[in-house]
């Protein structure tokens, strides 16, 4: 979806000219990290909205969307741990401390590492090596990101946490609208089911 | 190169099939469809952008241009003993990018809201262990004493520095004036409670009012300050007007703004943000590289205004004047 993508590098664009136009306040550089982690976590509770999603609804575009919002996600985290190894001047004995020490950053430094073996096998051909159950069952490792991500943020708030248990919040809704299947579903045929629908 | 073949079930359109696709109403017709997905396109992309902007942008005050002008920008005059000779963080940055949760949460927050701050009329309650307890209106207050200049460092707790050039008088001069008892071995400062004139107290994101202390030998050290200025002119509300304290050797936080009410104790004041998270911000607060918030190192800083970090110091730079006060103390304990 060329759409989506466009739609998801918008805030991006935004955040350089911001930059350039000195419009990130006296502290740029916290300001875009605080920017960009919060479009990562958005970009990925949008990602994991798909799925329940198309099954309320009977839907099918927001699961040809939800790869592109990963790997903007997924994007958006690379872009945000990038600037803090920038703010941090690239310092790897520092930053091997930060994440060693600090559980705020080892949870961070975690949800990013779990989210790249997924944007490694986003495509098709990746699934067919792996196989569908295997695929399906590496993918799994959001869940675990996102829940880090969310955790990571609060963390790094110093004390007004309620954009952080908002976030928590539309989580735990996500993941209830997983398990609870809409009950008309077993009722009706799968929207697939046309017969025989031409290719 | 070879002509591609034609299927046999396309042939080529009759000038017939072809206008009837092409006639406005079809809509089968090419360019409807590719109009149709230019704007689905554009909605989607639209949407997706905007709603990301909206909930995640959070713009600073101010633009470059502005702040690169300081507009009170101050003769030099000599540096004095408790000077830093340092570069001073412009005004603008000085005064849009600041903690005062009383004005909301967000570092652009309290420039913009500080107009509901009235700083006059203002009284100032004096009492606890003091010999003469009273209440005293903050411009008699100021002219109890010659006002001076302090250039000093100013630390927060999340990493970033100033260079804020105070206007105000010592600490230690008004608390010989209101002539301490023997029992006083702390002081406790509590700040303006107003919902009406600090939005942010809607919200209970601190136990509002904001108290901070110190201990008497802090206070009556000659770096401890009390400001009513903030480069050469009256202090912005954002900043704190129309009093505040300056204790430069210790984190941001210890500094509380707006002033009302100044008490004498026995007891080691219940401080405001050790009683919101007292594994994180103790009593003493102390500058100190080697001993990390449980969330981040305080091994370095950004100076606002610089790309890169520097090493934090440790009291903040102040070591030689104020190491004495913490003799004997474990700094990792009396954090």
């Amino acid at each position: 979806m060329p759409a989506v993508v466009t739609g998801g590098l918008l805030p991006a664009a935004v955040l350089v000219l911001d930059a350039l136009s000195g419009a990130l306040g006296a502290n740029p550089i916290q300001r875009a990290t605080q920017q960009t982690g919060l479009l990562a976590l958005v970009l990925l509770l949008l990602s994991l909205a798909c799925t329940p999603l198309r099954r309320w609804t009977g839907w099918t575009w927001p699961a040809r969307v939800r790869k592109s919002l990963g790997l903007l996600a997924f994007g958006y985290a690379a872009l945000h741990f990038l600037i803090y190894l920038f703010d941090h001047g690239f310092a790897p004995v520092q930053m091997t401390e930060d994440v060693l020490e600090r559980p705020f950053i080892t949870v961070g430094f975690t949800a990013l590492l779990l989210l790249v073996p997924l944007a490694l096998t986003s495509t098709p051909r990746a699934v067919r090596r792996l196989g569908f159950a295997r695929w399906t069952g590496l993918h799994r490792l959001v869940y675990v990101s996102v829940w880090l991500a969310t955790l990571h943020y609060y963390w790094g708030v110093k004390k007004d946490h309620t954009p952080p248990l908002m976030a928590a919040a539309v989580l735990a809704l996500l993941f209830l609208a997983r398990w609870w299947r809409p009950r008309q579903r077993a009722a009706r045929p799968l929207p697939t089911d046309r017969g025989s629908a031409s290719p | 190169m070879t002509e591609p073949q034609t299927p046999p079930d396309h042939q080529t359109p009759t000038e017939e099939q072809e206008r009837r696709l092409l006639a406005p109403g079809n809509p089968l017709n090419p360019r409807r469809e590719f109009l149709r997905s230019a704007a689905l396109f554009t909605v989607t992309a639209g949407a997706l952008g905007g709603g990301l902007e909206l909930l995640t942008r959070r713009p600073g005050a101010g633009s470059a241009e502005a702040q690169a002008a300081d507009p009170f920008a101050r003769p030099a005059r000599p540096l004095g003993p408790y000077d830093t000779a340092e570069a001073v963080t412009p005004y603008r940055q000085a005064t849009t990018y600041n903690n005062f949760y009383e004005l909301g949460t967000d570092k652009a927050d309290p420039a913009r809201l500080a107009g509901s701050l009235k700083p006059r009329p203002w009284t100032v309650r004096i009492d606890g262990e003091v010999r003469k307890p009273q209440t005293v209106d903050i411009d008699t207050l100021q002219s109890w004493f010659p006002l001076e200049d302090r250039i000093y460092r100013m630390r927060c707790v999340e990493g970033w520095s100033m260079v804020m050039p105070w206007l105000g008088f010592p600490l230690a001069a008004l608390i010989r004036r209101l002539e301490p008892t023997s029992k006083a071995k702390y002081v406790q400062f509590t700040a303006l409670l107003d919902p009406k004139q600090l939005p942010g107290q809607r919200q209970p994101v601190l136990d509002w009012p904001y108290v901070e202390g110190l201990r008497l030998d802090e206070a009556l050290h000659p770096l401890a300050f009390m400001a009513v200025g903030l480069h050469g002119r009256v202090l912005p509300g954002q900043n704190g007007a129309p009093l505040r304290l300056a204790v430069p050797w210790k984190y941001g936080f210890k500094s509380i703004k707006s002033i009302v009410r100044i008490t004498l104790t026995e007891k080691q004041p219940q401080t405001t943000w050790a009683l919101a998270a007292p594994r994180e911000y103790g009593f003493y607060a102390n500058v100190n590289p080697a001993v990390p918030h449980p969330r981040w190192s305080q091994a370095t800083e950004r100076r606002i205004g610089e790309l890169g970090r520097r090493k934090t110091l440790l009291f903040n730079g102040y070591a030689d004047q104020v190491a004495g006060l913490y003799k004997g103390m474990d700094l990792r304990r009396f954090f």
